[in-house]
């Protein structure tokens, strides 16, 4: 039998000598001896077929036999007495098989190494990038001489510069752990220590006690340098998420520093309005999910303006119908506000029950990007920049905008803005409900990163008085720098007492720093102050 | 001058010493630590409106000096429990076991002591209201600011004992208390006990607070209230009367919290929730801000209504509770009783301002 199948392929060779289809290699597998095999493995490696890499891992798994009664290749899954086989090429289910039906194709540990190589070819060769990266960096991960070849071969061929880069440390990491001349593992140090720190350590760090004194040297100098610049990399990184805890703060507050802050109301319903803009995401993604789920990518642009009308005019309400009968009286509006955010959390509780709801984060913003050591994610990243254009469009409007201009006139001299014509009563209300409506805004970017509970607002209003008061109430800068400021410090502190205790420290601190100035950070003066 | 028992006070002591001695005849055993338990909310509201009604401090932390106060008297209450516990250790608590503790820490030394327990019971929340108010008063940080920080402060707190770390029993807090000074807890003749020291403890902080109020110093409280810096110019100082009545009304708080422990059997960090402590403010704006006997029963009315609506209409307590807020806000700025007063007087009383 296998004599017909050797004539067969015999028969078969010269018509496809210069082109070898994987079958007829697969054919040819379980031919002559191990040093035949293993050319004919070499060959697989090389025809950079997608299917090939299945036939090599079956093969490395001792899974290939070859069927007695014709001679095919077949995989053969499922332990003794419950053996099926499936076509090595196809998938196809070809039954059960006995086992002595079959008949292994042997391999020993020189074919072994050349599967491994071939294999290795094969994914560097993979048309997909993101494949070829995976593949560059296991072979990175896990440095073998044998692969010296394939890799230098894979980066000859490469052309993307990011892959490129992971191929020569691959090939860097191999030639290190070969028995290459002292000097080319010099080089090869040299290479690797351009990688990220933590690469550079995994790769460096068996070989510190190298035999060679000039070898161990260089590994130890790369090894520090590498050591000191992630360490300079993990303070850029506590930054980031400093200013990414800031960012939320920032969101959350300054819709208060438009109503506390400008109008001197004090809203304890601000939460509630930042959890209604996170349920309005919510509730757009329902919808989009059954009606239209083409738009998902969409949502958030949609539950951003939606939000903000919303929740707007949920506050032009609230304005309207309470805080417009208490002004000066800012204990009551405190007491009456927080009655506003009870009946609303209970209200959004009937409505949509007290679970968590599921908000989804579209693709475009999930993800995660490298800048040097650090890993940024696209959720945080997006919040960043959308908390910093909602404070940059919040400064143009105040400052740039007849509204905003009327805003100030009214809180800086009501009776004297009323002569000069403005409806203060009017101006009052859309104060209210532009503070309203970002707090609508910070509920949609935190919708991303925290539950959409009833209890959202809960955990963002203490902080945000703290963020407002402490960063001197009317005055938008000092919000955004108290924010920030308060974010970073919170993350620094975080790995030496821990979260809570972190936590705890900052609101000492900021209860003390209120004792000392009671006008927070960037205090108003003049006028306006006295009010 | 003003008497120091005025007919309200008089009327309210009366019927509360009447109700106290009627309640073992007309309740069944089990309500009635649930009676104590609103006593011990009545004098909690007493004491956050001798600061809040007479000096003007919005304290949105009252429930912390509370909280505190029940801290101690449960720390009191772990030890006499000794080596009946799970793990019968005769010298650590349970929890304290079973977090790996090989000793007391040193701020549960002396709480097997009841004097001791009971002073601390008063000392710790006198002292920190002392502490925060010497320096809050003294940078005439006043106003939404000063509700501001103590909101941040009982937050704080929250976090802290949340912590198993600091030695408090964690998120569990502290519970399955057995006896006081020997008499089992549970034990109906005990509940009637407490229940009636609670009566007792209530009319004593009411006579106090009046005795406070009406003196020289209450008028001055008063005037700081209504013109902080005219008083200021006419040579008081100011933050000295504050600290003063902010002090007495955090030992107040801090016996009512004593108090609470033994009859409700357990005290856990969530009694530092900034949203308990913005629910006395309720009490005290619903019955009347200003008024003491108001604050007492607006307690009374408002956690009675909390428990019948949380029995029966669970859905409906936050919005009936919301709907109170703002109702008492915007139509009855001085409460019940200055509705009460406007029917039984044709000239409406100069209203309370912020």
């Amino acid at each position: 039998m296998r004599l017909l199948t050797l004539c067969l392929a015999l028969w078969l060779l010269p018509g496809l000598a210069l082109s070898q289809s994987l079958d007829d290699l697969v054919a040819r597998l379980p031919l002559g001896d191990y040093a035949d095999r293993a050319a004919v493995v070499d060959q697989i490696g090389r025809t950079g077929d997608p299917r090939a890499a299945a036939v090599l891992e079956a093969l490395l798994d001792r899974a290939l036999e070859q069927r007695n009664v014709d001679g095919r290749v077949v995989r053969v899954t499922g332990g003794r007495g419950a053996q099926t086989a499936t076509d090595v090429l196809t998938g196809e289910d070809l039954g059960p098989v006995a086992s002595r039906s079959t008949t292994a194709i042997r391999v020993n540990n020189g074919l072994r190494r050349s599967i491994r190589t071939a294999l290795g070819m094969l994914t560097l060769a993979d048309p997909d990038p993101s494949r070829r990266r995976a593949a560059a960096e296991a072979a990175l991960r896990t440095p073998d001489a044998e692969q010296i070849d394939a890799l230098t071969d894979a980066m000859a061929a490469e052309d993307d510069p990011g892959i490129r880069q992971a191929l020569s440390w691959a090939h860097a990491a191999a030639v290190l752990a070969s028995d290459a001349p002292v000097a080319d593992r010099m080089a090869a140090v040299e290479t690797l220590s351009s990688a990220p720190a933590l690469t550079v350590q995994s790769a460096l760090n068996p070989y510190r006690e190298a035999a060679d004194p000039a070898l161990a040297q260089a590994v130890s100098r790369a090894l520090d340098a590498a050591a000191s610049r992630q360490a300079v990399w993990a303070q850029a990184q506590t930054l980031w998420f400093g200013v990414s805890l800031g960012s939320v703060l920032l969101l959350a507050a300054i819709g208060l520093a438009i109503t506390f802050g400008v109008m001197g109301v004090i809203n304890l319903a601000h939460g509630e309005l930042v959890m209604l803009g996170a349920y309005t995401t919510y509730a757009v993604q329902e919808a989009i999910r059954t009606q239209a789920p083409h738009l998902f990518g969409w949502s958030l642009a949609i539950a951003v303006p939606l939000a903000f009308v919303l929740v707007g005019a949920v506050g032009v309400a609230i304005e309207r119908g309470i805080v417009r009968h208490l002004y000066g009286r800012p204990l009551e509006t405190l007491l009456a506000t927080w009655g506003v955010s009870l009946i609303l959390q209970q209200a959004v509780r009937t409505l949509f029950g007290p679970t968590n709801r599921e908000v989804g984060t579209p693709d475009w913003m999930s993800g995660a990007w490298q800048l040097g050591e650090m890993t940024l994610t696209g959720s945080r990243l997006a919040i960043v920049i959308f908390a910093l254009a909602v404070f940059a469009g919040l400064l143009v409007v105040m400052r740039h905008s007849a509204f905003g201009l009327q805003m100030r006139a009214v809180t800086q001299n009501r009776a004297m803005a009323a002569n000069l014509g403005i409806r203060t009563g009017r101006v009052d209300a859309l104060t209210f409900g532009l503070g309203a409506g970002i707090a609508g805004l910070a509920g949609v970017a935190l919708s991303q990163i925290d539950n959409v509970s009833p209890n959202l607002g809960q955990g963002y209003i203490i902080d945000s008085f703290l963020v407002v008061v402490f960063g001197g109430v009317g005055n938008l800068w000092g919000t955004l720098a108290a924010a920030m400021g308060l974010g970073i410090a919170n993350k620094v502190l975080e790995p030496w007492a821990g979260a809570v205790l972190g936590k705890i420290l900052i609101l000492i601190f900021i209860i003390l720093f209120i004792q000392k100035r009671p006008r927070g950070l960037f205090p108003q003066r003049g006028r306006a102050a006295e009010g | 001058m003003t008497r120091l028992i005025d007919r309200r006070t008089g009327l309210f002591l009366a019927a509360l010493a009447l109700a106290t001695l009627a309640a073992p005849l007309v309740l069944p055993t089990h309500l009635i630590p649930l009676m104590g338990k609103y006593l011990c909310y009545a004098l909690l509201a007493v004491a956050l409106d001798l600061c809040w009604g007479y000096a003007g401090i919005l304290s949105l932390g009252h429930g912390a000096f509370f909280a505190l106060g029940g801290y101690a008297m449960g720390m009191h209450l772990m030890r006499e429990i000794g080596a009946r516990g799970v793990y019968a250790n005769p010298d650590l608590p349970d929890f304290m076991v079973f977090l790996g503790y090989d000793h007391l820490p040193w701020f549960w030394w002396g709480f097997a002591s009841f004097p001791y327990a009971a002073l601390m019971a008063l000392v710790v929340p006198g002292l920190l209201a002392f502490v925060f108010g010497w320096f809050a008063f003294r940078s005439r940080v006043s106003g939404v600011y000063l509700s501001i920080i103590t909101q941040a402060l009982t937050y704080a707190l929250l976090l802290a004992f949340f912590r198993n770390e600091m030695g408090f029993g964690g998120n569990n807090g502290l519970t399955d208390f057995r006896e006081v000074l020997g008499f089992s807890l549970s034990a109906p003749a005990t509940r009637l006990a407490l229940f009636g020291l609670s009566a007792a403890a209530l009319a004593g902080c009411l006579i106090l607070a009046r005795a406070i109020v009406t003196s020289k110093a209450g008028k001055v409280l008063v005037a700081v209230r209504d013109a902080e810096s005219r008083t200021r110019f006419l040579g008081y100082r100011v933050e000295g009367y504050s600290v003063f009545v902010f002090t007495v009304s955090a030992m107040m708080a801090g016996l009512a919290g004593a108090l609470y422990v033994p009859q409700v059997g357990i005290i856990n960090p969530g009694e530092f929730a900034p949203a308990n402590s913005i629910e006395i403010v309720v009490w005290v704006a619903l019955g009347g801000r200003g008024t003491l006997v108001g604050a007492a029963l607006g307690a009374l009315v408002v956690v009675a209504l909390k428990s019948w609506l949380t029995a029966t209409f669970p859905d409906l307590w936050l919005f009936a509770l919301g709907g109170l807020f703002i109702l008492v806000t915007l139509a009855l700025p001085n409460g019940l009783l200055g509705l009460a007063a406007r029917f039984a007087r044709p000239r409406p009383r100069a209203e309370v301002s912020a």
